[in-house]
């Protein structure tokens, strides 16, 4: 029917790496020469397209996927570039999304899906929870499940109920998925291409409020330092980011909190305070070793996130640290989060949203008298 | 009549259909080549279809519940001999494996007794490159697939979750989470259509799931992206305790299909000359390109849900009599002992290969089989974590530890 379609190069399936790996291309449309101002929505849709080309079984679907390139944008093009058959709408219905993809994953496909919103995705838990977090292991390993599942995720756009949750503690606590989420925009399209490469299920965390985000980079560069890092079997997955360097505390963030963790670094800077900022990047696998060094050169710690203290990644991050960096530590380890109550309306989130001047009372907080 | 799904303007319709080719010509296409018309065909026939009656008498033609678009012919000697092979094996294999939970010996094993014309027609049906997803319940398909016996009983042997490759032999793991199978169903059915396979998957569900809503999903998606996937329902009226008049009011499960816009079909789940009959013609048809197909077996299950299960509270002994009387494999070994295909030494010698199987099962599952605690981390990522390495040396040192004083003890 399509002979564009094969199985996928190395999940489950009998095509070489090298024969998939061939047949890609520079994905170079009209793109200008050099670093330019581009967003990580265009980043990830550049990840997309790439990763098409590099691979006839990756398959992009989902909800207002296909004509429309997404509500976000971030499948823009990718239909009218790769065809109905390997970017399309399906019916709106989440759990069905991740179930079939699921069984294509099983049968040579690497999958990756568009969840439309953080809170939309609760239908497919259960697809999630029961089927792809453990079909790897329940199969001790002779079915993989390369499949990636796109969130869209926390608030800060001003968006109503059900479309603000940070969601990625209920993944994170689940074994058997990795859990990735980009802050920057040469962060958005590597992660984004391992993910789709990698052979484990990985719930790719999108925040949606830095979509519109600008860093300066060369798309082209960036895609052939990842073919080439990607050939050497070389992989940031599990690896955090020196987002800032500092000495007197570390503030540890991930995803939409990183731009706040660093804004809040610059101002401490004019009050003569040096902030180290981490950037988790992938909260599983978690970067222990990067972290714990940051803390016990600093000997304090602030962890940062959106989502709701109470059982989350942030109290865990805590906990790791804690654990590990015990005797290095100056002061407890503070957490500035969401408050633990649903996220609340437009116009009361900026009460919620953990921000510079909270970090900074965090901050200041930290035993530094003694 | 004809029977359409087109609620599209007619400017915009097919514009957006994911790359199917317009579904209607397509299964208009398929059935024509069966000698049958959409609009006979999508609907159920008026009533089941039964070929063989409980007595093993062949029922006359008029009597079959047959109608134009739902005509059968009777399946061939050789595979119903096959298929009385297999219920006798899939029979003893209940029985079995009933009798080890007993004896202590497997954790549970819901059990297919009564159904086993329905585990044996699903398995009989496919071919090699075809897919099979199956439930808790059918263990007996899964054998009757070839996968070995042993193998497939390891999830309730309770050493790991599941005892054999599903790509090995194109049978999905024994799903326990209900109906969540179906969309796996669907997606590998997808996945050949998109390559040009003419892979046909055969999902697998009871009443029950049929409230849940992966089923609503998993038929609408076979539905609008054409798959030849059968919904194969087997209708044992209980889910666990509860009737199926609790699970729903609709005419028969069967006639859900057509909300769909997909065929349904009614079938004696206890006859598996009718199951045979009508399961062929339903892959011949997906293969074909008619799209998916809801096919209901009504059968009935002899025995409680599992061994932890009280089936008296909540039914009637005379019910379960009654279905007695219609037992799939005495049914089958009166019709072909009557038409002379099976004779004293042929059933000496199924009986003879079903004992054979017990025997299996019994040694397999009575062996003590080593775990090794270390594979609790070797299969959780392709690619594992720090994390999981340092748990396994967390575990690796304890055992060390353990093994070290049981040691000095014994000193």
């Amino acid at each position: 029917m399509s002979p564009t379609i094969t199985t996928s190069s190395e999940a489950n399936g009998n095509v070489s790496a090298a024969t998939a790996r061939a047949a890609a291309s520079a994905a170079a449309s009209a793109e200008a020469a050099g670093p330019q101002l581009v967003t990580l929505a265009k980043a990830l849709n550049t990840a997309l397209a790439d990763a098409m080309h590099a691979d006839p079984s990756v398959l992009v679907f989902g909800e207002d996927v296909g004509m429309l390139g997404g509500v976000f944008r971030i499948t823009d093009g990718l239909t009218a570039t790769f065809g109905e058959q390997r970017c399309f709408d399906t019916p709106l219905a989440e759990s069905g999304i991740v179930g079939m993809a699921v069984g294509m994953a099983i049968n040579g496909m690497r999958p990756v899906i568009e969840m439309q919103f953080d809170a939309f995705a609760y239908p497919a838990f259960e697809q999630i929870v029961s089927h792809v977090a453990k079909m790897h292991n329940r199969t001790k390993g002779a079915v993989k499940l390369p499949l990636v599942i796109r969130v869209p995720y926390g608030g800060g756009i001003g968006g109503v109920e059900h479309h603000c949750d940070s969601s990625e503690s209920y993944y994170a606590h689940t074994a058997g998925l990795k859990v990735f989420t980009p802050a920057t925009v040469a962060d958005g399209y590597r992660m984004l291409r391992e993910a789709i490469d990698s052979d484990d299920p990985v719930m790719f965390m999108e925040p949606k409020k830095l979509y519109w985000s600008k860093d300066l980079v060369d798309l082209a560069e960036l895609r052939s330092s990842y073919s080439s890092a990607a050939s050497a079997g070389q992989s940031s997955e599990g690896r955090a980011a020196v987002a800032r360097s500092g000495t007197d505390a570390t503030l540890i963030a991930y995803g939409p909190s990183v731009p706040t963790a660093l804004a809040a670094a610059e101002a401490a800077a004019l009050e003569g305070r040096s902030l180290e900022v981490i950037d988790v990047r992938t909260i599983v696998p978690f970067d222990d070793v990067t972290v714990c060094e940051s803390v016990r050169k600093t000997g304090r710690a602030v962890v940062i996130a959106e989502a709701h203290g109470f059982a989350s990644v942030s109290s865990e991050i805590v906990a790791r640290v804690q654990e590990r960096c015990f005797h290095y530590l100056a002061a407890p380890i503070r957490r500035v989060t969401g408050f633990d109550i649903p996220y609340p309306a437009p116009k009361l989130e900026k009460y919620y949203l953990p921000g510079v001047d909270r970090i900074l009372d965090a901050v200041d907080d930290l035993q530094w008298e003694n | 009549m004809t029977i359409s799904a087109d609620h599209t303007a007619p400017d915009t319709a097919n514009a957006h259909q994911a790359g199917n080719a317009p579904t209607e010509d397509a299964l208009t296409e398929a059935v024509k080549k069966f000698g049958i018309t959409v609009e006979d065909y999508m609907l159920p026939a008026r009533h089941q279809i039964q070929m063989v009656d409980p007595d093993g008498r062949l029922k006359p033609e008029g009597e079959q519940g047959t109608e134009p678009g739902h005509e059968y012919p009777v399946p061939g000697d050789a595979e119903l001999l096959a298929a009385y092979e297999q219920l006798v094996v899939g029979r003893r294999v209940n029985d079995q494996n009933s009798a080890l939970v007993r004896q202590g010996r497997m954790a549970v094993y819901p059990s297919s007794h009564g159904q086993e014309a329905c585990q044996v027609a699903a398995a009989l049906c496919l071919s090699g490159g075809d897919w099979m997803f199956p439930t808790y319940r059918d263990a007996v398909a899964v054998m009757a697939r070839g996968v070995d016996p042993v193998q497939v009983m390891t999830i309730f042997r309770g050493d790991w979750h599941g005892g054999f490759n599903p790509l090995e032999h194109k049978v999905g793991i024994q799903c326990t989470p209900l109906t969540t199978q179906l969309l796996h169903a669907v997606g590998v059915a997808h996945a050949a259509k998109l390559r040009g396979e003419d892979t046909v998957v055969l999902a697998m569900c009871g009443d029950g799931a049929t409230s849940e809503g992966d089923f609503h999903e998993a038929l609408n998606f076979a539905a609008v992206f054409h798959l030849p996937v059968i919904f194969f329902v087997q209708n044992n009226k209980y889910a666990i305790s509860v009737p199926l008049a609790h699970q729903s009011v609709a005419p028969s499960l069967a006639h859900k299909a057509v909300g769909y816009g997909m065929a349904g079909e009614r079938v004696d789940g206890n006859d598996v000359v009718a199951l045979l009959a009508v399961l062929d013609r339903a892959v011949k048809l997906a293969r074909e390109g008619s799209g998916p197909l809801l096919v209901e077996a009504h059968t009935y299950r002899m025995q409680a849900h599992t061994n932890a299960d009280d089936d008296t509270r909540y039914r009637e002994s005379a019910e379960v009599a009654e279905w007695r009387a219609k037992d799939p494999v005495n049914r089958m070994r009166t019709y072909l002992t009557d038409r002379g295909l099976l004779d004293d030494d042929g059933e000496r010698r199924i009986r003879d290969k079903a004992e054979a199987i017990a025997t299996q099962l019994r040694d397999g599952l009575s062996e003590d089989v080593p775990v090794d605690p270390q594979e609790l981390f070797r299969h959780v990522f392709a690619k594992t974590t720090p994390q999981l390495k340092e748990q396994s040396a967390l575990l690796a040192d304890e055992l060390a530890r353990d093994a070290a004083s049981t040691e000095e003890t014994a000193k």
